[in-house]
């Protein structure tokens, strides 16, 4: 069966093609030449762009890589004071979008800001006399997005950690590996798909974030983007540059893919279930993992809040009003709806490539999840236009045949924010079931098949439950970036329909920084009951986690396991075979 | 399951009743390029005056261009508005602006600030006049924006990137001129001048200039207005340290830009989107430009508050405001040429 097309492939095909309608609107332009204006860019900015992007994408990638597999290898294999609570207090920024961190910082720390200010009065020097960082830089921007972006790696990195077999460890360690060496020769190698996952959802956002490089004068793709469109009014030209950006993408994911040939990483569930080994960490070592995982944490949260906070006690008695409660409902009801059909869809998607890996429905799938490096406002366009051809289509019939007008029945409708949002983000959520579904054996769905279940049924049987962590974590995330969502929300909402990024970024751009802290704390406070669950749901995945007295918590085995009790127990724990 | 579900169900009915929402007989629908906080207020005034409710979405620009172009003659948008001329050229030109005729409009907006053929009209005056030091610039040393490509003014000014807007029609109005050749090598002696790589917004050119890592900076007056109000003390400091030039006093004056409005082709509710036309350049709405948003009204005789009039008065620029929109794409290779990012 496996490998050819059935109705579950089909509608995979049918379903990711849809999704990819978006980018390949973009990918259309490439079709029509337009020298002119690729001449100019060529020869004066092309070259910046570039440069710039790649920077940027290299900057981010390692530092989210370095923080973030090393606060999730400490939390969740070592333990050191504050351990617990940072477990889940480094998911918090997640909660803060890129810009408002950004427009923070440059309060903070530019010339005219309280630091510099302070540091001025204290020595006497004026400007010239001493050297200090500029935020607004490539090297600022690339720290910015780090910092709001570690926690994709950190998440994705944990929960790896976490289900990793803790025989596999106790093997490496009974042939002499010790705590360094597990990390670098068993525990890292075998997350590896979770850290890519992790590491390309961070690049994707950072190849798509606008807010940020804009603000900071950094020219790359998605600035190019909009300056030759709004600029030079040349629609066709800068869809060519995101059609380039999405070049980029496909070439990173294609270098990925290629290095990890076809090596698979599975694990058995059920020797996970057995709590880690805690390497107990005592005196300079505990400082310096407590440390380790504090500054992530405080220059990507609490730092930016506190600001936020102050700015917040002097403004907000003038923000909050009837309007302001409402933008929360409109902002919570889009999140969550749109989260749990973006799940749907993903599960639909992730299953049936599992199911065929024809090479149809992978690339249905992997164009499905290209939105998520397209700027906002360029997939908003994407949407826009199939939407409005549609809807001028039938209402021409209609009018043709029957004289009556239809109007329009998706422009301007939630339907078309929700489409938006779903091209935008899928890949977010289907990343994580991607990942979790990678990490279930084949041969459970062999036994599961062979016991009489049809493939929905596995699914919704056997993998649904044994991923429920890694379900929530998809609804999870997808809620808070929509949370956080700006340029499409801008594009396809429809009349009288704001939400709390909008009414952040409108008071932001105005330059009302103060004025804009109550929306952003709002955006952020929503993120983070989310969050919190994010960080209890992985860490329960695993009975009690790690134990703290070192004992071993009892192994029980779960009733969602029962299904696969006869086919997982014989299976040999060791986990990583190249084929 | 049950909050799941629960969500789901929310979520369903909202998606099923929003677009439901009864058609007014008589309403007026917005596609705004204005920020809700500066045009709202007035929307919800006018409903007070006539009870023709409003209906409002806000965007950048050429996004609700597009939005419009595709939505076709089906748009539900009655009036397009943009704060700058160029946006609204651009709009004219692709065909989803109508003519208006209306003597109200055409005795309000001097012909300077409105199309010719009536399909737009400003609704206020933006100025971008220079901004110096009170503490280390002599104002008699300035006259022209040519001063600020002037060698004398190394490594002292200060402006945002050419990403944005205002920079584009600035020199889009100096191609219209003085000729591409000209602007080329204006916008090269600006960059040779800069004292750090453009970045933030205009408010952060005033801080940098109150803080003394500038001494020169181009900005658009209302927001040096609205840091003359702020709540927050620090903004009021750095703009009392500044103080604003009104350049090319002897020539083509200020230059100048308009917030402005137009009638889309498709508008079903065309009656009451004119009569919010007229209401926006009514004096009541001209004054609460000036006074909230610090901007200039267009309408000649509207009284300004004692802020702005302390300011002096200006000679601004008549330059026919669709040139922003015919000569913007000049600008920005202009700009890319130049280094100016």
């Amino acid at each position: 069966m496996r490998g050819r097309l059935n109705p579950w492939a089909l509608g995979a095909v049918v379903v990711g093609g849809m999704l990819a309608l978006p980018a390949l609107v973009v990918f259309g332009a490439l079709l029509t030449p337009d020298a002119g204006v690729w001449a100019h860019l060529a020869e004066t900015v092309l070259a910046d762009y570039l440069l710039n992007t790649l920077w940027l994408a290299l900057g981010v990638g390692l530092g989210t890589l370095i923080i973030g597999v090393a606060s999730a290898w400490l939390v969740t294999l070592c333990r050191f004071p504050g351990r617990r609570w940072f477990e889940w207090a480094l998911l918090l920024p997640l909660a803060m979008p890129a810009y408002i961190i950004a427009y923070t910082y440059t309060g903070l720390l530019d010339f005219a800001g309280p630091v510099q200010t302070l540091l001025r009065d204290l020595t006497g020097w004026g400007y010239g006399d001493y050297a200090f960082p500029e935020v607004r830089s490539l090297g600022g921007a690339a720290l910015m997005l780090t910092l709001v972006l570690y926690p994709y790696v950190y998440l994705l990195a944990r929960a790896a950690f976490l289900e990793q077999s803790v025989a596999v460890l106790e093997v490496s360690r009974s042939l002499g590996c010790g705590a360094w060496c597990g990390f670098w020769r068993v525990a890292l190698p075998l997350a590896r798909p979770s850290l890519v996952a992790g590491m390309s959802l961070a690049l994707m956002e950072t190849l798509a974030d606008y807010g940020t490089v804009h603000y900071f004068g950094v020219p790359t793709f998605t600035t190019g983007i909009f300056r030759t469109w709004f600029g030079m009014g040349d629609e066709l030209a800068a869809a060519q540059l995101a059609a380039m950006l999405l070049g980029l993408v496909l070439l990173l994911i294609a270098l990925e893919r290629a290095s990890r040939r076809k090596a698979r990483f599975h694990h058995n569930a059920n020797s996970a279930a057995r709590p880690l080994p805690g390497y107990q960490l005592r005196g300079a070592r505990a400082v310096g993992a407590f440390l380790v995982c504090l500054l992530p944490l405080l220059f990507g949260f609490l730092v930016p809040a506190a600001q936020l906070g102050v700015w917040a006690w002097q403004t907000a008695p003038a923000m909050v009003d009837v309007a302001f409660w409402r933008l929360i409902g409109h902002s919570l009801g889009l999140a969550g709806g749109t989260a749990l059909i973006a799940l749907a869809v993903s599960l639909f998607l992730g299953y049936g490539h599992r199911l065929t890996p024809h090479w149809l429905v992978r690339s249905a799938v992997r164009l499905a999840a290209m939105g998520y490096a397209i700027p906002g406002t360029v997939i908003a366009i994407g949407i826009l236009i199939p939407f409005a051809w549609f809807d001028n289509v039938v209402d021409g019939f209609l009018r043709e045949h029957f004289d009556v007008s239809s109007g329009l029945l998706l422009s301007g409708t939630l339907v078309a924010l929700v489409s938006g949002y779903l091209v935008r983000f899928l890949a977010v959520s289907l990343q994580t079931v991607e990942a979790g579904l990678g990490r279930i054996r084949p041969t459970m769905d062999d036994a599961a098949r062979s016991l009489g279940l049809r493939p929905g049924q596995v699914l919704l049987q056997v993998h649904v439950p044994i991923l429920r962590g890694s379900l929530l974590t998809a609804v999870l995330l997808v809620f808070v970036d929509i949370m956080k969502e700006l340029p499409a929300t801008l594009v396809l909402r429809p009349f009288d329909f704001n939400t709390l990024a909008v009414r952040a970024f409108e008071l932001a751009a105005d330059e009302r920084l103060a004025d804009s802290s109550t929306a952003a704390l709002a955006i952020v406070a929503a993120g983070l009951l989310p969050v919190i669950l994010l960080s209890r749901t992985i860490t329960a995945g695993r009975g009690e986690g790690v134990s703290e007295e070192g004992r071993a918590v009892a192994d029980t085995p779960r009733a969602d396991e029962a299904p696969c009790d006869s086919c997982a127990r014989c299976e040999a724990p060791v986990s990583y075979r190249p084929a | 399951m049950s909050p799941v579900r629960h969500t789901l169900t929310v979520l369903v009915a909202t998606l099923l009743l929003l677009p439901a929402v009864p058609q007014a007989a008589e309403q007026v629908n917005i596609y705004s390029a204005r920020k809700e906080a500066l045009i709202k207020p007035l929307l919800e005034r006018f409903t007070e005056k006539t009870g023709i409710p409003v209906r409002l979405v806000t965007g950048k620009a050429d996004a609700l261009l597009t939005r419009l172009q595709r939505e076709g003659r089906n748009s539900p948008a009655d009036l397009l508005i943009t704060t700058d001329a160029g946006r609204l050229w651009r709009a004219q030109q692709a065909g989803v602006l109508q003519r208006v005729q209306s003597a109200v409009l055409d005795a309000a907006v001097p012909a300077a600030y409105r199309e010719p053929g009536g399909y737009w009209f400003g609704l206020s005056l933006r100025a971008r006049p220079i901004l110096y030091s009170t503490e280390r610039v002599d104002p008699s040393q300035l006259a022209h924006y040519s001063d600020l490509a002037d060698p004398k003014w190394r490594g002292k000014v200060c402006v945002r990137s050419s990403d944005n807007i205002y920079n584009q029609s600035l020199l889009a109005a100096m191609v219209a001129h003085q000729g591409e050749a000209k602007t080329q090598a204006w916008a090269e002696g600006l960059v040779a001048n800069l004292a750090r790589p453009p970045q933030g917004g205009d408010r952060d050119q005033i801080k940098a200039v109150a803080a003394g890592q500038c001494d020169l900076a181009l900005v658009n007056s209302y927001y040096f207005g609205m840091m003359q109000v702020d709540q927050d003390e620090e903004q009021r400091a750095a703009a009392a340290k500044t103080a604003l030039f009104w350049p090319d006093q002897d020539g083509n004056g200020v230059h100048v830009n308009i917030s402005g409005a137009g009638l889309t082709a498709a508008a079903e509710h065309k009656a009451a989107a004119i009569q919010l036309l007229e209401f926006l350049v009514s004096d009541e709405a001209q004054a609460w430009y000036a006074e909230v948003n610090h901007e200039y009204p267009v309408k000649p005789g509207v009284e300004i508050p004692a802020q702005l009039a302390a300011w002096g008065a200006f000679k601004a620029d008549e330059l026919g405001l669709d040139q922003l929109g015919t000569h913007n794409p000049e600008a920005v290779r202009i700009a890319d040429r130049a280094g100016w990012k």
